[in-house]
């Protein structure tokens, strides 16, 4: 690894800290990432001669604001700052000064940083486009890639999105207690937004989305260290290790997705299920439910099955049931549906889902699973309906292939029965 | 003699490389690694998931109490170790020279000398 692609690391490393302090000095989004960005500038000159500086945060954090001030002085034509030479950060005095300045704030400033980019006029997909560009410092060709649109189109979202923000006036009081979690759950919300944008893919784009599955993971790590006891910070980052964990084996060779439960369970990434059920176990602990667990325990269930029949179904109908009581919403019992066709058989299952037909009459999902149920209960005519709305609902060619084949097997179980008659 | 080698980084540089960073890194480290391993010199070693997934156990005026997260908060994190029988310490420090040599982490490497030592009957 060169030494500059060592520097950048660090600098991604350090950067939602160092940001976050330097929005809280200038007030400003804009004058934080031009003085960050300096900083940024003047690290790549200083680091590779003097060294690795002992704290990357508290060093970028006080040139960048050094530099800030340097640029408003210029502006009123005053004397300029001290070089960054004389910073030095072997020196603990000047690190000591930018770590009590910090210390205490940088959890809010982290959380501030991540808030303003939730903004509720904000639609999510410029939520999410910010929040990579100012967050994780992706470069905007970076994003642009990942949203599958051109650089120039990426760059006026962003810009635009920016100035909404601004518009708002970002908060700068200490939060309290209430407003903290009030921001941490929309916090929480933006970074899975940012992951099933990554996940909610077909193959073709898959690869291009991919870091956004892993910035998602990134950014819940961070966010877990910030609030170590929250339990539903750990469900979200177990529920996005765990989904993620199956992305080796949700495309075959020919790029169309594989479902579920005819995946190559071999392919998961055993080190992130791992990580995921080992937060699912500690987040348990503090029997204090919330979605994410919940969907994080599902997600654990699936992938502590070593094969698709070893499946807990019952569990898995328990936990859907809970997460009903607790966010009720159509897609949810479609879910538990599945769950319970496994364990109590499909004419339960088709009972339950046929209330929500009205509700989910543009879903994709629920025609395909409303037609295999039909199908199990042999009222084919009925699943053939079902299926051609399913097809003409599909969102991808995947998912369109996929239910040809469940009428492909009606066509060839009604042509066997017509023989049978007739012999 | 056995040293126990701790490595201390930060993990948010280390987990901010990518998985091919991550990978080539590996690679290098196991390289190093299996020189030590044919000379019979390397114990077990272990590569350790983030702070984030720690629970700590604290004895708190005689009750154990669990809390979340690392033993302690630091800017750099315990995040492996190795063990190794080697001549003396010169040639502990060498094995972490080594080490650090193919690291870009820019972490630090604790040498400390193994007190009581019960090889694995754990199979990874």
């Amino acid at each position: 690894m060169s030494d500059l692609s060592w520097i950048s690391n660090v600098i991604s490393a350090a950067r939602p800290q160092a940001m976050g302090a330097l929005l809280r000095y200038f007030r400003d989004l804009d004058t934080a990432e031009e003085a960050f960005q300096d900083a940024c500038l003047r690290a790549l000159k200083n680091w590779p001669q003097n060294g690795p500086p002992r704290d990357p945060a508290a060093w970028l954090i006080f040139v960048g604001r050094n530099s800030g001030i340097d640029a408003v002085r210029k502006r009123s034509k005053q004397t300029a700052m001290p070089d960054e030479d004389q910073v030095s950060d072997l020196e603990d005095a000047e690190t000591d000064i930018a770590e009590r300045l910090d210390g205490a704030h940088y959890r809010d400033d982290i959380l501030r940083l991540l808030f303003i980019c939730c903004h509720p006029d904000l639609p999510p997909t410029q939520q999410i486009a910010v929040a990579l560009r100012i967050v994780s410092g992706l470069s905007v060709k970076q994003i642009a890639r990942a949203f599958l649109v051109g650089e120039s189109a990426m760059e006026q979202r962003i810009t635009r999105a920016k100035a909404r923000i601004a518009d708002a006036g970002v908060p700068f009081e200490t939060p309290g207690a209430v407003e903290r979690s009030e921001r941490l759950a929309a916090v929480m919300a933006m970074v899975y937004l940012v992951f099933n944008e990554g996940y909610s893919t077909n193959s073709g784009e898959a690869q291009a989305r991919e870091p956004l599955c892993e910035e998602a993971i990134r950014l819940g790590r961070l966010l877990l260290r910030l609030f170590q006891t929250e339990p539903e910070v750990m469900g979200l980052l177990a529920l996005t290790l765990l989904q993620h964990a199956r992305a080796p084996a949700r495309f075959d060779a020919n790029g169309e997705i594989v479902l579920l439960e005819d995946q190559d369970r071999k392919l998961w990434s055993g080190k992130m299920i791992e990580e995921g059920l080992a937060l699912v176990d500690k987040a348990l602990r503090h029997r204090k439910p919330g979605p994410y667990q919940v969907q994080a325990a599902v997600a654990a269930l699936h992938a502590r099955a070593a094969k698709a029949e070893d499946t807990d179904w019952q569990e898995i109908d328990l936990l859907y049931s809970l997460l009903e009581s607790m966010q009720p919403s159509p897609v949810v019992t479609l879910n538990r549906a599945v769950a319970v066709s496994k364990v109590r058989g499909a004419e339960e299952a088709l009972a339950m889902i046929e209330p929500l037909e009205d509700r989910l009459s543009g879903y994709f999902h629920f025609f395909g699973l409303k037609g295999g149920l039909l199908m199990k209960l042999g009222r084919h005519d009925e699943a053939r309906v079902a299926f051609d709305r399913a097809i003409a609902l599909a969102n991808t060619a995947a998912e369109a292939a996929h239910i040809r084949m469940h009428i492909d097997r009606l066509k060839a179980e009604a042509t066997q029965g017509k023989s049978e008659k007739a012999s | 003699m056995l040293y126990a080698v701790l490595c201390y980084a930060s993990e948010d540089v280390v987990g901010s490389w990518t998985k091919e960073q991550d990978d080539a890194v590996m690679v290098k480290l196991l390289d190093v690694q299996e020189r030590y391993a044919k000379a019979n010199k390397l114990g077990p070693v272990a590569r350790l998931l983030p702070t984030t997934a720690a629970t700590t156990l604290r004895k708190v005026k005689g009750e154990s109490l669990v809390i979340d997260g690392p033993f302690a908060e630091t800017k750099e994190q315990f995040l492996g170790f190795y063990t190794v029988d080697v001549e003396n310490l010169d040639e502990a420090l060498q094995f972490a020279r080594e080490l650090s040599e193919v690291n870009p982490s820019g972490g630090s490497y604790e040498i400390r000398p193994i007190s009581i030592f019960s090889p694995a009957t754990v199979k990874s």
